[in-house]
């Protein structure tokens, strides 16, 4: 595989839209900028003069502080806008809120957005490079690549280890966006959640599906569980927490079926006793802090890739 | 195309610019060699070899990225971002005497986004430039202490710098 | 009757060996169209000129009876920003449509005789097709209170539906069935079942999955198809299935009609065109995607084609559905469901249709005229002597490219938009007028 020296879109929305050489591009431009975090004087001047809007209609405190310091560190201006008494909840559409920022001039806006698809509909009007920074259920790119990194980072490679994804898949863009990128690179992926939370056709994207934990855990390199919000119950997915912890909760004990060396992830924030037990989140598989760590190390190299030059 | 410098004039060039510096400097105390990516890494690393060698102390040496430092990248459409490749400076600089060193000096531009970075790296107590070559046409007002060789070029010339290390044989050849 | 906004004068003129298709009359050849005083005088060969104009048509054109689209929203009363009776019948014309049945979500709803009596007054004051209300089957469309059939159809309403949403429950269905009957006139439903649509948006299956858009599972249409079909049999009344999508409905219709049923089923030219791999395209979310039922997978698609082709489906009927450029410009989740049709459905039928070979121009004929007019009990589906003269001149081999900005209707939302297709209408005839003539055809002396 050839390495690429530039992604080929002016945009990031998906995994979906990278080749496996552009995600390689991204994970080894990190690796230079996370050295930039070890630095006393964590700064260097590349984005200097740019300007990043954080456009955020949903609440993030941990995504958005993220791509803060990112664009912090780049030295790139940066504008935060939350939907709290913006605009848009005085009904203003999607692409009228996209115009009045793009009247300010940004060079790349991060945006996420409660319905999948906003950052598609608002890059066919949008000057500015636009950062999928979470879209409904759709996906997550940023969160995929930290993952990814976080992986080859303990692994040493994507290629050929066993990823077992666990939780509520229907309502996951982690999901999706980590299939998509596992696929690409190699891996072999199983995902796992109650048949009430699968949505139909994943099999066509040459991943294993199954009910069963024990079966997903079976010799698995790494294990990513998802989070399962307490609005599943009342949307009759699930008959209560105690019965999906049983049945899918992640234990020590459930571990043991895992790969010698297993990793455990988690995108956060984790709703423990309920999809991973207190025990796995800070035991010794745990690689959850590493994940948010590296999470600003790949937003530098996001926005490093698709700010270069005018006319790009 | 003319090969101005053969394997045995870099080195010797090389041998020459270690004495120089031991001289300046009365030794290598406090002292530590940087090269600039790509290829003032292996010169760097030489230099501290041929130091060891004639002191007999260990210099310390690290290596330096300057692309996020460059004052073209954002301005122009120059296409694909370059690739960054990694910094690592595994010592404290402070107090130090900063050897840089690099393969080409031409504009300034480097050593300028060089300087910004090492000065993000702590404070010095100052620093050196070392170059294999030095070929004219500064845009900056910079100039190095230690030259391999002076090579007058104009500027539709290029001046290639190989390095058995990395380019399998030593030679400088000017271009055009 | 209505009258016409006199757009032009009735022609008086004799078509000349002109390729009529009429399945009703069983005519399918050359024949002479005398067409004076808003009617068809006579239809034959070797006919006297008798004082009219003798016009020959361009080679390739057909002569069909006035094509009927029983599934439109015009909009008016209440959302003119989207259409208007004026606007919708202009479209209509251009599609080659002599006719239309509107759908009663309007606002007000068209649940009282005082509102299809506006609607109908409109249409004589402003449309250039002829436009035949529907009614509420519910007061407010909310399923708990019939309305008064009686007076519906006797201010001129020729169907009852509660479109946009499902007639609410078994026993609505039976009394309105049962109701209806005695006026002959048919329930038709969107069938859904709210509980497993829930608030979907897209097709329930791989591609709503990857792109994270709640799914409509085809199931949701087809359980409510098969509960309006036991209620026709308990009734013995005429259950006619709205936009039918998904191939367990087919199957549910084709059985029915099998044990004798009275049901009926349509379907759009979208659902046997487009798959919900159209979501992916032109980067995707393309809100002219979205629609209620929604676009399914291929499977559902080819069955369409299939009941098109062997008879189970009677009728292709567009579901226009006007929207403002500012509600479709929202996000996929939020945009309302719907596009327009009127312009696009005789394209894309003879192209998709007849010239890829699933049905041929009789059959169309039927799907876009006769059956219309026999669901609903209107006049016309054929070419009869002394009929009021309501003609559409197709143009089979015309090709066509359609341009979004170009269409007559207010709104421009359709997913076709630079799609080349090979079928047009070359001219419209309604009451004997010439209300819509195609600029690209050589029709200068009709």
């Amino acid at each position: 595989m050839t390495t690429a020296t530039a992604l080929r879109s002016r945009h990031l929305l998906g995994i979906e839209d990278l080749d496996a050489a552009e995600i390689d591009l991204i994970l080894e431009t990190a690796l230079a900028m996370k050295e930039v975090g070890a630095r006393p004087i964590k700064k260097v001047p590349t984005l200097r003069g740019r300007t990043v809007v954080n456009l955020f209609f949903e609440p993030s405190t941990r995504t958005r502080m993220s791509f803060e310091l990112a664009e912090k560190r780049l030295s790139a201006d940066t504008l935060g806008m939350t939907t709290v008494g913006s605009s848009v909840v005085k009904g203003e559409t999607l692409s009228d809120t996209a115009r009045t920022i793009e009247a300010m001039a940004p060079d790349i806006i991060v945006m996420r957005h409660g319905s999948s698809g906003a950052p598609h509909q608002l890059a066919r009007v949008c000057k500015a490079s636009i950062i999928n920074a979470g879209d409904g259920t759709h996906e997550h790119p940023t969160q995929a690549l930290l993952d990814a990194f976080t992986i080859r980072e303990r692994k040493g490679r994507l290629q050929g280890l066993r990823v077992a994804i666990v939780g509520d898949l229907v309502h996951s863009r982690v999901l999706r966006s980590n299939l998509w990128l596992l696929t690409k690179v190699g891996a072999s992926v199983v995902v796992c959640g109650p048949a009430t939370l699968v949505p139909p056709g994943l099999e066509r994207m040459g991943v294993e599906v199954t009910n069963d934990l024990d079966r997903a855990l079976d010799g698995a390199d790494v294990v990513m569980m998802l989070r399962v919000q307490h609005e599943r119950m009342h949307g009759l997915f699930l008959p209560s927490v105690r019965e999906y912890f049983t049945l899918f909760g992640l234990t020590p004990a459930r571990m043991k079926r895992a790969a010698p060396e297993a990793i455990v992830m988690h995108p956060g924030p984790m709703n423990r006793g309920v999809e991973i037990d207190s025990d796995v989140a800070d035991g010794p598989w745990s690689v959850i802090l590493d994940q948010v760590a590296n999470g600003v190390a790949v937003r530098m190299a996001v926005l490093y890739l698709l700010a270069g030059g005018e006319d790009s | 195309m003319a090969i101005v410098m053969d394997a045995d004039r870099v080195s010797r060039s090389l041998a020459r610019i270690a004495h120089e510096i031991l001289e300046r400097n009365r030794g290598v105390e406090n002292l530590a060699l940087v090269g600039i990516r790509a290829r003032g890494v292996p010169l760097a690393e030489r230099l501290a070899a041929m130091l060891r060698d004639l002191t007999g102390a260990e210099v310390q040496t690290g290596s330096l990225d300057i692309t996020l430092y460059r004052d073209d990248l954002m301005r122009h459409a120059v296409g694909p971002q370059p690739v960054i490749r990694r910094t690592e400076i595994p010592f404290s600089i402070d107090d130090k005497l900063i050897l840089l060193v690099d393969d080409v000096l031409y504009t300034g531009r480097t050593i300028r986004a060089a300087l910004d970075a090492l000065i993000d790296f702590g404070r010095p107590r100052a620093i050196q430039l070392v170059v294999l070559v030095d070929r004219g046409h500064r845009e900056l007002p910079i100039r190095a202490d230690y030259v391999g060789r002076n090579i007058p070029t104009s500027h539709q010339q290029s001046v290639q710098v190989r390095l058995a290390e990395l380019d399998g044989r030593d030679e400088v050849e000017v271009e055009g | 009757m209505s009258k016409f906004e006199v757009t032009s004068s009735k022609l008086e003129v004799l078509l000349k060996n002109v390729h009529v298709i009429d399945p009703v009359a069983g005519r399918n050849g050359l024949f002479d169209l005398l067409v004076s005083s808003g009617q068809v005088a006579r239809v034959g060969r070797d006919l006297p000129a008798d004082g009219v104009r003798v016009v020959e048509l361009p080679a390739g054109c057909v002569v069909v009876p006035g094509l009927i689209d029983i599934h439109v929203h015009l909009r008016e009363p209440g959302q003119e920003h989207k259409e208007t009776i004026a606007t919708g019948t202009a479209s209509a014309v251009a599609g080659g449509f002599t006719a239309v049945a509107c759908m009663p979500n309007t606002d007000p709803i068209n649940d009282t005789a005082s509102v299809t009596q506006y609607i109908v007054k409109r249409a004589a004051e402003s449309a250039l097709a002829r436009v035949y209300p529907i009614g509420a089957v519910s007061m407010g469309s909310n399923g708990e209170q019939l309305t008064e059939i009686g007076d519906l159809r006797a201010a001129g309403c020729v169907a009852i539906t509660d479109d946009g949403r499902p007639v609410a429950s078994a026993l609505l269905m039976r009394r309105a069935l049962e109701y209806a009957s005695m006026f002959r006139i048919p329930v038709i439903d969107h069938c859904e079942d709210p509980s497993l649509k829930g608030d979907g948006v897209a097709h329930e299956g791989a591609v709503a999955s990857m792109l994270g858009l709640k799914g409509i599972p085809g199931a949701a249409e087809s359980v409510m198809v098969e509960r309006d079909i036991s209620m026709a049999e308990l009734t013995g009344g005429h259950v006619h299935i709205a936009h039918m999508s998904a191939r367990q409905s087919l199957r549910a219709v084709r059985t029915g009609k099998e044990r004798g049923i009275t049901v009926t089923a349509e379907v759009t030219p979208h659902h046997f065109v487009l798959t919900d791999e159209a979501l992916r395209e032109r980067g995707g979310y393309d809100t002219n995607t979205k629609m209620n039922p929604p676009l399914r997978e291929e499977a559902d698609r080819v069955a369409m084609i299939d009941g098109l082709a062997d008879g189970s489906i009677d009728v292709i009927a567009t579901d226009h559905a006007p929207h403002h450029a500012d509600e479709k410009g929202l996000e996929y989740d939020r945009a309302p469901f719907g596009i327009v049709g009127l312009e696009t459905c005789v394209p894309l039928c003879i192209d998709r249709l007849v010239h890829a070979g699933v049905i041929g121009l009789p059959r169309l004929v039927e799907l876009l005229s006769a059956n219309p007019a026999r669901v609903l009990g209107l006049p016309g589906g054929t070419i009869a002597e002394g009929a009021t003269a309501d003609l559409t001149i197709l143009a089979p081999d015309q090709t066509v490219t359609i341009r979004a900005s170009q269409l007559r209707s207010k709104s421009k939302n359709t997913p076709f938009d630079g799609w080349a297709l090979k079928g047009a209408v070359a001219a419209t005839i309604v009451g004997g007028r010439l209300v819509y003539v195609n600029s690209e055809m050589n029709l200068r002396h009709l």
